[in-house]
């Protein structure tokens, strides 16, 4: 924290579930400095969490615990732009991959197993197809994505081209060298933040907003970089990723939200089931939304270390 | 030959003039790997506007980022940078920069009068759908400019060719102009046969494609 905190501030701050990280460290990825956060025994296998878009690591603070006290090393990372990691002159699908490696890489030798909600489920698909080598097992949190352009993916996935569209999103790159995003309270950044997270309660947002927000002298701002910016369009679409999906080699265990809300991605089961490869498994949580371990973390907790067991 | 500073996001970018004179602008974008050229290419001269050309990101006079992330769209947002310093413009690209300068011409449509495309490097990018996948792990050691990452990012960026020609149809619709393209270009990836085959995408040669954007308002 970077300024002393209000009663109010310090119960936020405060979850009854969450557990900060028990080590943090940093991994440098060609200058760029990523933060990496790790739970449990060091010694332990490891399990690499991969957060979503316009997330950070510190949204694994309920699942990961969880994880730990199972018997693993959970490792997560801050991807660039997000969290406490630097923010870059770029962003790309392609650098965030690469930065992925650099926190794998880090980890160990051994393969790791991989958890990837939303983005972070689709950076790992391709993180696995191109350094297969690398990974024991998968487990894909709601980051499947069928037809629906998902919203939390920026820049260049999407192949809408409307003019207004393009238009902002150059009229928002010259604006970006001096953004700085606005001041609010705790609670303000909560309450906004719930907009796009309408299934998510205010005191779990408000505990986000605690860690991924700093406290300037005017007020509290959410640390991801001004430059990012949600939706966007390019050459990317669904089907590329949905086709790959059959060729995965490592075991796979896909867990789908079923409540439509704003980040969703609105992938069902049978959307998924004709590109899995054999031996995958994928299911639906009935009554849940994209946010599947923050939901229900004890749930997804569970049915990951099954998976996982079952590998042993 | 001046040059000048530009900021796009967090990227400082170097704009050349290249030659004076009076009237529209022309706007030179350049190949994959490559600057700006230390004189305005013979076949630009008869061309009565000033004639400036920018350096994109990683390359040339202009930063390097750190860690790559390169895309073309991200380059079109360097052209754009350019636009807004010199006003309305005919845009000449070579290769990466011909592609840009389609992506430009559908993104700017009241600002681009004219976009001319040539051969260069760069021209096919990573073709119409995803190749194998790979992490691109350049060598931290190559001395550039050109940034490493950017010869390794953008020589495999897909462009399908429906994607394409969404930004033609768009200059079409949206720029006033008859015909927003010339390719004047004897490499034909998939994105460019698509583009040359569509009404507004005029295959001619250099000379002419010059002659008639002067003319245009």
């Amino acid at each position: 924290m970077d300024a002393a905190l209000t009663a109010e501030e310090a119960t936020a701050a405060r979850h009854p579930c969450a557990r900060r990280p028990d080590r943090q460290r940093f991994v440098s990825c060609h200058g760029l400095r990523l933060a990496v956060c790790e739970w449990g025994d060091p010694g332990a296998p490891a399990i690499l969490l991969a957060h979503g878009g316009f997330d950070f690591a510190g949204t694994f603070d309920v699942f990961a615990p969880l994880l730990a006290s199972a018997g693993y090393r959970v490792v997560s990372w801050d991807q660039r732009g997000h969290g406490d990691s630097d923010h870059a002159e770029l962003y790309s699908w392609e650098a965030d991959v690469r930065d992925m490696l650099a926190v794998v890489d880090s980890i160990g030798p051994e393969p790791v197993v991989l958890v990837g909600h939303s983005k972070g489920g689709a950076i790992s698909t391709h993180l696995i197809q191109a350094a297969p080598h690398r990974v024991r097992a998968f487990v894909n949190l709601d980051g499947i994505p069928s037809h629906k352009p998902p919203p939390d993916v920026a820049d260049h996935e999407r192949t809408r081209l409307l003019a207004r569209e393009l238009s902002g999103w150059l009229d928002h790159r010259q604006a970006a060298a001096t953004k700085v995003r606005k001041p609010d309270t705790l609670d303000g950044l909560a309450r906004r933040r719930q907009r796009m997270n309408p299934r998510l309660p205010l005191e779990w947002l408000r505990y986000l907003a605690s860690i991924g927000a700093r406290k300037d002298p005017d007020g509290w701002r959410w640390k991801i970089d001004p430059a990012l910016r949600p939706g966007g369009f390019g050459p990317w679409r669904a089907v590329w990723s949905m086709s790959r999906f059959a060729s995965l080699p490592v075991p796979l265990l896909g867990i789908l939200a079923t409540e439509s809300e704003p980040m969703g991605w609105d992938t069902r089961a049978d959307d998924v089931r004709p590109y899995l490869p054999p031996r995958a498994r994928v299911m639906e949580l009935p009554g849940v939304g994209h946010f599947v371990h923050i939901e229900r973390p004890k749930e997804v907790a569970e049915l990951t270390q099954g998976f996982l067991a079952e590998l042993r | 030959m001046s040059a000048v500073r530009l900021r796009h996001s967090r990227t400082l970018l170097t704009l050349h003039r290249l030659r004076d004179g009076s009237g529209r602008p022309l706007l030179l974008l350049h190949g994959l790997g490559e600057r700006t050229p230390e004189a305005a290419p013979s076949e630009l001269l008869s061309w009565s506007g000033p004639i400036f050309g920018l350096d994109f990101t990683g390359h040339g006079a202009s930063s390097v980022p750190r860690g790559g992330g390169y895309t073309a769209e991200g380059l079109m947002g360097d052209a754009d940078t350019a636009l807004r310093q010199i006003g309305r413009a005919t845009v000449v690209g070579r290769g990466l920069g011909a592609y840009v300068a389609l992506l430009l011409a559908g993104a700017r449509p009241a600002d681009v009068r004219g976009a001319i495309l040539r051969d260069g490097l760069g021209l096919a990018g990573g073709g119409p759908s995803p190749g194998t996948p790979q992490i691109p792990f350049p060598n931290p050691a190559a001395s550039g400019p050109p940034d490493p990452f950017a010869l390794a990012e953008l020589s495999n960026d897909v462009r399908p060719p429906d994607y394409a020609t969404a930004f033609l149809r768009q200059a079409i619709e949206l720029s006033g102009l008859e015909r927003p393209l010339s390719v004047c270009c004897a490499e034909r990836p998939e994105w460019l046969a698509a583009v040359a085959g569509e009404p507004g995408a005029l295959e001619t040669h250099v000379d002419e494609a010059l002659r008639h954007y002067a003319a245009v308002s």
